[in-house]
């Protein structure tokens, strides 16, 4: 069953693994405060792994290793590349933060987030319940350990402890409705228990049943209501490049394991999954932006409005899984995908600035931090600014084509109940927008409460404008992208 | 590059290299920068007038590519006899605002320049926009710039104001979104404005559509009772800031009626057609009513502009020849009035530092240049004929006439209003012996000042005298426009 095409699929894991190890060994001898090897080891690890899977996503083959445990194919490999991508740029972003706060000392935060991303690896090409469970947990308890990684610091300790006894919870729950579907599949491997399903001879109850906690452990895991109360304070309380850790990447994984677990394996249960993403979705959006209103603290009101763009992602699916014709359903998931890559892009932007505020002893996490910053330094609340309105969904910005594909995708079933939903996005979209034009209006129009500029490293610079300069970008030609997921969602929904 | 996109895209050229390049201490570099900008981006526009074909309904200037080939999403824009004139007026308010802001912003100039030359190719680009998204992205974009104009350089309630207009406008451009993805369905995936236009719809499918149109554009325009944003807005943005919204902004939500609501849904816009009247009359006469008793001069002449722009939604919603044309007209001429009027306004608020109009009284004494400019544009405020303001409203009552008597006489009532509150104000702020220590002090205009009254004045004067090759341009766009409202698209 392993056979030399069985090693071909995992070559970017098998790389992230050997040199996370070694640059474990390699941190021992340096001893610079801000590792500066180790650093550059690692983001040229990240390179090649990118590279790697950016080669094999526009190779756009679908493989099955190991038996079929491990699937590569081209959605799987872009979200790789993403996520790698993504966890580059939280590196570049957080590392002078992370030197400041001694949080570098040790090595950790570069090698457990490699191992953090060789989970989200694992859980993309898995192919199999075990393998997801297992990259899942490997992305998790990576997770737990860097949200920890200030053992000093009493609110970010108390975080790691909340994140991790929900996290197990929900990781309990996720690997109770696999066992269900075990049990009533007698298979773990993907393909098999969808074929089971599809036969009909299975008990429906039973699979409902298991359902019911895969998709509670999904939700969680994804911060969508009212599975999301860990959301606000693992956001807040954690370090902040720790939080961006958390926050991007991540995201791109979650989305890879509905749509193996969900739209791949259980598509003969779409009927009842839909219906349950449907409350998650109409929940998040609701409680994400009334609840971000309030916030004064702009970490807990990113997480806040984390929870309400998750809200908007799930739509997609709940209109993919209702759309009989395949090329229409396809539409509507390559629009959540589109719209969890535009997010992840968006938050990297938003949470760069703030890990750049930060200073010595100074954590700039209040949404007055950013008073006067127009004054200050206009690139980075130019920046910032594209970030926000991107987030509101305002033209001409990439989060305004990502609102559009799902409302696309929602409106496109036809049926009046999906136009109504699509109407209480917008609206609850409106209300989003307060809370976004706020941190602008900060920015722009408040007088600053200190006078010194920001300054960043070259690296930061140069990575913070490009990052802002991608989102209006795309959001100018936003073609490229939304043709590269739809592609991609096709040719895994294929097979 | 066409032409047209050449109008759109040079302002936008120009405010984004001021953003990135110009400099705080460098204001002066800027200004003639903007100015520039502003003149070569007018100048662009002048063809698009005189190249103009008239006596056709046809699209000109048409340029098509492919935009976002997923959505069959085009960048897709023409003009015709509809947008021509908003075109036009755009560029050549975006010109006097400049000329406006010369030395009164000093502060974050270059952002002040770059936010109007981005906006005014925003505007552009949706009167140009055939494609559905275009529309929408530009009719959106548009909300970025003027959100920081109001909030940056506005009076001290500017947050207030600057959220309210944010959050009111994007309400209804929200639903109008839904609307445009709906028929992008129901026309098998195209977002083609004018293959729109020829697609049948159930009546269900159209009352939906003009509600949802209705919401966006009624916000924009805006009609009563959606209209309290606006004095708010006005009172609190810049002088620039006033012009623009008051001089265009407004009219893109007119335009949308004429491109929007009445093509695609004729019978919804037929059978709700008495509630739109019925609003618009209401603008009319209790909105006018309403400016009379305002003690703020930049309240008075905002209340007057949801009056006037009744005047145009009442011309489009009588669905004659006469009602029609009026109310574009109507438009143009309230672009160049109310731009006057607030820039007027702004002259005496930066020497006076106040836009009370108890704090004013015989400014004719010691301005009289400028109390002459004043009196020309209060007078084509209130529709003296030989100027602007009477062709459009003359033409609205008018076809209101023929429609129906009652609708006439109430549209005729305005003229009665607009001449008390618009002279009453006159009299208070210009006539009359010296008011106080602050109007002694006053010096006249400056020759800036002077040149940027005249440009409108001399526009006023034009359109008043000679309206032809205004109505020119568009009467076979009106004729084409009631043509096909005319004819029903229930599917039989």
């Amino acid at each position: 069953m392993i056979d030399k095409l069985s090693w071909v699929t995992i070559y970017p894991e098998i790389v992230l693994l050997v040199m996370a190890c070694i640059i474990a060994l390699v941190d021992l001898s340096d001893t610079s405060p801000r590792r500066t090897r180790t650093y550059v080891l690692t983001l040229l690890t990240l390179l090649v792994v990118a590279v790697l899977t950016g080669m094999a996503a526009i190779d756009g083959k679908t493989s099955y290793g190991f038996g079929g445990m491990v699937v590569s194919d081209s959605m799987g490999n872009w979200l790789k590349c993403f996520s790698t991508i993504a966890l580059m740029v939280t590196l570049i972003y957080g590392r002078p933060y992370a030197a400041d706060r001694e949080m570098l000392r040790g090595g950790e935060l570069f090698t457990v987030s490699m191992f953090a991303l060789l989970g989200m690896f694992v859980m993309i090409s898995g192919s199999n319940f075990l393998l997801i469970y297992l990259g899942l947990e490997l992305l998790t308890l990576s997770s737990y350990a860097l949200v920890a990684l200030r053992r000093d610091n009493a609110v970010a300790s108390e975080a790691a402890m909340k994140y991790f006894v929900l996290g197990a919870m929900a990781s309990g729950f996720l690997l109770y409705g696999l066992s269900m579907m075990y049990g009533a599949t007698g298979s773990l491997d993907l393909n098999e228990v969808f074929k089971a399903i599809s036969t009909g001879k299975v008990n429906h109850q039973v699979l409902v049943f298991g359902l019911v906690f895969i998709v509670a452990g999904l939700a969680f895991k994804v911060g969508a209501a009212p599975f999301h109360m860990w959301v606000p304070d693992v956001y807040q309380g954690a370090p902040t490049a720790v939080t961006l850790l958390i926050g991007a990447a991540p995201e791109l994984a979650a989305f890879g394991i509905i749509i193996r677990l969900l739209v791949d394996g259980l598509q003969p249960l779409a009927i009842d999954w839909q219906q349950m993403l449907a409350v998650l979705a109409i929940a998040s959006l609701l409680i994400g932006n009334l609840a971000a209103i309030a916030q004064s603290n702009l970490k807990r009101m990113l997480a806040y409005s984390t929870i309400s763009q998750m809200g908007f992602m799930l739509l997609g699916l709940v209109a993919g899984s209702d759309l009989s014709g395949t090329q229409n359903a396809q539409a509507a998931y390559s629009a959540s995908m589109f719209y969890i890559v535009t997010y992840v892009l968006t938050t990297l932007a938003s949470f760069g600035i703030i890990l750049l505020l930060a200073r010595e002893g100074f954590e700039s996490e209040e949404i007055t931090d950013l008073a006067g910053l127009n004054q200050r330094s206009p690139l980075y609340a130019g920046v910032m600014a594209i970030a926000m309105f991107s987030l509101a969904g305002l033209p001409p910005l990439v989060g305004f084509y990502a609102k559009l594909a799902v409302l696309q995708a929602l409106i496109a079933s036809g049926q009046a109940i999906y136009i109504g939903l699509a109407v209480f996005a917008v609206m609850m979209s409106l209300v989003g927008a307060f809370y976004y034009l706020r941190v602008v209006k900060v920015m722009y129009f408040d007088a600053p409460v200190t006078a010194t500029t920001v300054s960043a490293s070259f690296d930061v610079r140069t990575v913070l404008m490009i990052n802002g300069a991608l989102i209006l970008i795309l959001g100018v030609l936003p073609g490229g992208l939304m043709t590269l997921c739809y592609d991609a969602i096709a040719a895994t929904l294929a097979h | 590059m066409g032409l047209l996109s050449l109008a759109i895209w040079m302002p936008i050229a120009f405010g984004a290299a001021l953003l990135a390049f110009g400099r705080e201490e460098h204001a002066k570099g800027v200004r003639w920068v903007a100015l520039v900008g502003a003149i070569v981006s007018f100048l662009v526009t002048v063809p698009l007038f005189t190249r103009f074909q008239n006596g056709t309904a046809a699209m000109q200037f048409v340029e098509k590519t492919s935009w976002i080939s997923r959505f069959n999403v085009n960048y897709h824009i023409g003009l015709d006899g509809l947008s021509l004139w908003m075109v036009l007026l755009t560029s050549f308010i975006t010109v006097v605002v400049v000329i406006s802001a010369w030395e009164v912003i000093t502060e974050r100039v270059n952002q002040y320049m770059g936010a109007f030359l981005i906006l005014s190719g925003f505007m552009i680009g949706v009167f140009s926009a055939l494609d559905g998204i275009l529309f929408y992205v530009f009719f959106e974009a548009t909300l970025i710039p003027m959100y920081l104009i109001i909030g940056i350089w506005g009076g001290p309630n500017k947050i207030y104001a600057a959220f309210k207009f944010f959050l009111y406008t994007l309400l209804g451009s929200l639903l109008m979104l839904v609307a445009l993805i709906f028929l992008y369905n129901k026309s098998g995936g195209s977002f083609d404005i004018l293959a729109w236009h020829k697609l049948p719809l159930g009546s269900t499918a159209q009352t939906f559509l003009f509600f949802a149109f209705f919401a966006a554009f009624a916000v924009k325009v805006p009609m009563w009772p959606v209209h309290t944003w606006l004095p708010d807005v006005h009172v609190e943005a810049p002088t620039g800031g006033s012009a623009v919204l008051a001089a265009i902004m407004l009219k893109l939500g007119a335009y949308g009626f004429l491109r929007f609501s009445m093509p695609i849904a004729p019978d919804a816009s037929h059978e709700w057609a008495w509630l739109m009247i019925a609003l618009s009359l209401i603008a009319v006469i209790y909105v006018g009513l309403v400016a009379l008793v305002q003690q703020d001069m930049k309240k008075l002449v905002a209340y007057s502009s949801v009056a006037h722009m009744g005047f145009v939604t009442l011309g489009f919603f009588i669905f004659n020849e006469l009602g029609v044309s009026g109310g574009i007209v109507q438009m143009i001429a309230h672009g160049f009035v109310s731009g006057a009027m607030f820039l007027g306004i702004g002259v005496l608020y930066d020497r006076v530092h106040s836009r009370q109009i108890a704090d004013y009284g015989g400014v004719v004494n010691t301005m009289p240049k400028f109390a002459a400019f004043a009196l020309l544009f209060a007078m084509a405020n209130c529709g003296l004929p030989g100027t602007a303001g009477f062709v459009g409203e003359w033409m609205v009552i008018l076809g209101a006439v023929k429609a129906n008597f009652w609708i006439g006489l109430g549209a005729a009532t305005a003229l009665i209003f607009g001449a008390a509150y618009t002279l009453w104000m006159y009299k208070r702020v210009y006539l009359g012996p010296v008011g106080n220590d602050h109007v002694k002090e006053l010096s006249d205009i400056n020759a800036r000042e002077f040149l940027m009254l005249s440009l409108l004045a001399i526009a006023v004067l034009w359109m008043g005298l000679y309206p032809k090759p205004f109505t020119d341009a568009m009467d076979a766009s009106v004729t084409e426009l009631l043509r096909h409202v005319a004819v029903s698209k229930l599917p039989s």
